[in-house]
């Protein structure tokens, strides 16, 4: 592989992290505890939005960020031809 | 059967099952004793994290806390679960790919100094130290309460179990052992939790199952009866909270960075084959974990509202024998202030005096028999609170051991050393670690709750950067994260340390930086080392070429094959 193909790579994994993380951080952060008293006034069934998002909903939300990092990356590392399960044993 | 039967073949089976394991997958070299030859399956790997990282605390404690706390419980729920994040997108994959043993190998090999090293060991040593001494504590309340032996002798029979199998099997032993760890603590949590959603919400799920309404016909929302409830006696309402917005934020900060910085969870992604299964199995994990963290909330939902129902304004005379049970050991007190033979459980903004005391450790233990579930889910918990608390002391006392025979004799001390005398160190080291970690068990400092706080303190503030910096910046050197890691801890430290120790009687939130708790501040820490590591390096040398060239290596993940000689 040559240098750009590595710096290629390189910069699209900081790009998914980038946009993962800016959703990390909005679920817990930002739903779960700076918008919790206003989500608070809508409800869903039981739940009031902001506290379900700080006890159930963002929980729910890192599972799915993972599962979707680790589907982008492995199509990224089939692109770049990064597959390592026949290297290096 | 009766409790006690129950409890005791409960525990027996599950103790016996560990030890098969630990016959079964002795270590024999030591690429086997610290990372189990890298070469676990990544489910297998994602179970075992999940049994590694939910320790007595989450089992045991962390629904208590929240049934107390509420609202401000979250901190725990997001903190705990939100660290996986950082760990599968910026630490697991890159510490995969390096392929050594341990976290001081990374940080020591990356800022190419021993300083450096040491530093990192002696932080991995004073975490992981604080953290087993809960755990054996834990198995000791859990011994007592159950089987009717003193603290003293429960702590011993844990510690042969965890001596059996982490000394034997190392890494490999202990991998497997959690598997089985993880399924019955699993089970044990969910059982009680689905029996006690169906009773009060009538729901299967108890995630669903608090959103529910109460099965009595009322059609009343089970939250909004809780918030009712607790707002009557003066506790304030249970959904919303009594923290400051900015300490809620820096506590649950703390913990997440705290998480991906615990060399304990760290270590465990040595231990997959390559960098794909890294990710994968970081993901695996936090789903593990998901199905206990999201059943928390609504176990403490339930428990505090049966709380309610049993003992608010009932009389003494009438309450169940659990009641006394718990009486007994000191951890439920009433105090009839008024006289009238009647419980008054109240919160600090009623202007009735409170009579109840109540340890918020004991809800989940004792949430079965508050609920009146048959005699074996009782001894299934007891079970279950072994098995959490067991699993989380082996994987700490083999980042002990590690630390002992592998960063500091073969990396510091002895480079000569031969693998026999490694393995036999790592042996004798973590021997030494289980006698230790025992006589904590028996002789509980007083500072254990406090010092839970310094070790997510130190974590956040040391680790994290440095291995964040070091894997997404080239330019960063020695200098730099040297003097960030000691920024950050004498910071986080002179902080925790100068109201937990030095002023406790300071320690309220008018006095607190900025309303920022001792428990929150490791999040600043961390900010703090990111700061003076950056601006060090910036005016010091770039690393040599050689380092550079291992960090681009680390990015990309092909050849990520063992780095080191694994023998089968």
């Amino acid at each position: 592989m040559t240098d750009t193909d590595a710096r290629n790579y390189w910069l699209t994994n900081l790009r998914y992290v980038a946009v993962l993380l800016a959703i990390w951080a909005t679920v817990s952060f930002g739903f779960g505890i700076l918008l919790v008293e206003p989500l608070n006034r809508i409800r869903i069934g039981g739940f009031q939005l902001g506290f379900w998002f700080a006890q159930q909903g963002s929980i729910y939300t890192f599972v799915l960020l993972i599962v979707v990092y680790v589907i982008l990356m492995n199509r990224l590392d089939r692109r770049f031809a990064m597959n390592d399960r026949e290297a290096g044993q | 059967m009766n409790v006690g039967a129950w409890t005791f073949v409960m525990v027996g089976a599950s103790f016996a099952i560990y030890l098969g394991i630990a016959v079964w997958s002795r270590a024999r070299s030591t690429g086997e004793f610290y990372v189990a030859g890298a070469k676990v399956h990544p489910v297998v790997n994602g179970m075992a994290t999940a049994a590694d990282w939910m320790s007595a605390a989450s089992f045991i404690s962390m629904a208590g806390i929240i049934a107390f706390a509420g609202y401000d419980g979250s901190v725990y729920l997001m903190g705990w679960t939100g660290g996986y994040v950082l760990l599968a997108l910026l630490i697991a994959p890159y510490l995969r790919k390096f392929g050594k043993y341990t976290v001081p190998d990374f940080v020591g090999d990356r800022y190419y100094s021993n300083t450096a090293r040491i530093v990192a060991v002696v932080c991995a040593l004073f975490v992981s130290f604080t953290y087993v001494a809960g755990q054996m504590r834990g198995v000791g309340i859990v011994f007592s309460r159950f089987l009717g032996v003193d603290i003293t002798q429960g702590v011993l029979i844990g510690m042969g179990i965890v001596f059996t199998y982490a000394v034997l099997g190392g890494m490999k032993g202990i991998t497997y052992t959690q598997v089985a760890q993880y399924c019955v603590l699993i089970f044990a949590y969910m059982v009680p939790a689905i029996f006690i959603s169906l009773q009060i919400s009538g729901t299967v799920l108890p995630q669903l199952g608090f959103g529910s309404t109460v099965a009595d016909g009322s059609g009343v929302y089970l939250l909004d009866r809780l918030d009712g409830l607790t707002t009557e006696l003066g506790f304030g309402a249970y959904t919303s909270g009594r923290k400051t917005t900015l300490d809620v934020l820096a506590i649950t900060m703390a913990l997440m960075i705290g998480t991906a910085g615990l060399p304990h969870v760290i270590v465990r992604f040595f231990t997959v084959k390559n960098v794909r299964d890294a990710r994968s199995s970081a993901g695996w994990a936090l789903a593990f974990i998901a199905i206990l963290y999201t059943t928390a909330p609504a176990v403490a939902a339930f428990a505090r509202a049966n709380l309610l129902d049993t003992v608010s304004n009932k009389p003494y005379a009438t309450m169940p024998a659990w009641f006394s049970n718990w009486e007994t050991t000191g951890l439920i007190g009433f105090t009839d202030h008024n006289g009238d033979g009647l419980i008054q459980y109240t919160g600090p903004l009623s202007a009735v005096q409170n009579e109840l005391t109540i340890d918020r450790d004991i809800m989940v233990l004792a949430n079965p028999e508050i609920a009146r579930l048959p005699n074996w889910v009782v001894g299934l918990v007891a079970a279950g609170g072994l098995a959490a608390a067991l699993s989380t002391a082996a994987g700490l006392l083999l980042v002990i051991s590690t630390s002992i025979s592998h960063d500091l004799l073969k990396r510091v001390f002895r480079p000569n050393i031969s693998e026999r005398g490694e393995l036999l160190t790592a042996r004798v080291a973590a021997g030494f670690a289980v006698v230790v970690a025992g006589y904590f068990g028996v002789n509980p400092p007083g500072f254990v709750a406090e010092v839970v706080a310094l070790a997510f303190g130190l974590a956040a503030a040391s680790f994290f950067p440095a291995i964040v910096l070091g894997i997404f910046t080239k330019r960063m050197n020695t200098a730099g994260a040297v003097s960030g890691m000691v920024a950050g801890l004498l910071f986080t430290v002179g902080y925790i340390g100068w109201f937990k120790f030095l002023h406790p009687e300071l320690n309220t939130v008018a006095n607190w930086w900025l309303g920022i708790s001792p428990e929150g501040i490791g999040a600043v820490g961390m900010l703090v080392n990111f700061a003076v590591a950056v601006v060090v390096a910036s005016r010091t040398a770039p690393p040599p070429m050689e380092i550079q060239q291992l960090v681009e290596e680390i990015r990309l993940p092909r050849f990520a094959g063992p780095g080191h000689e694994v023998q089968a």
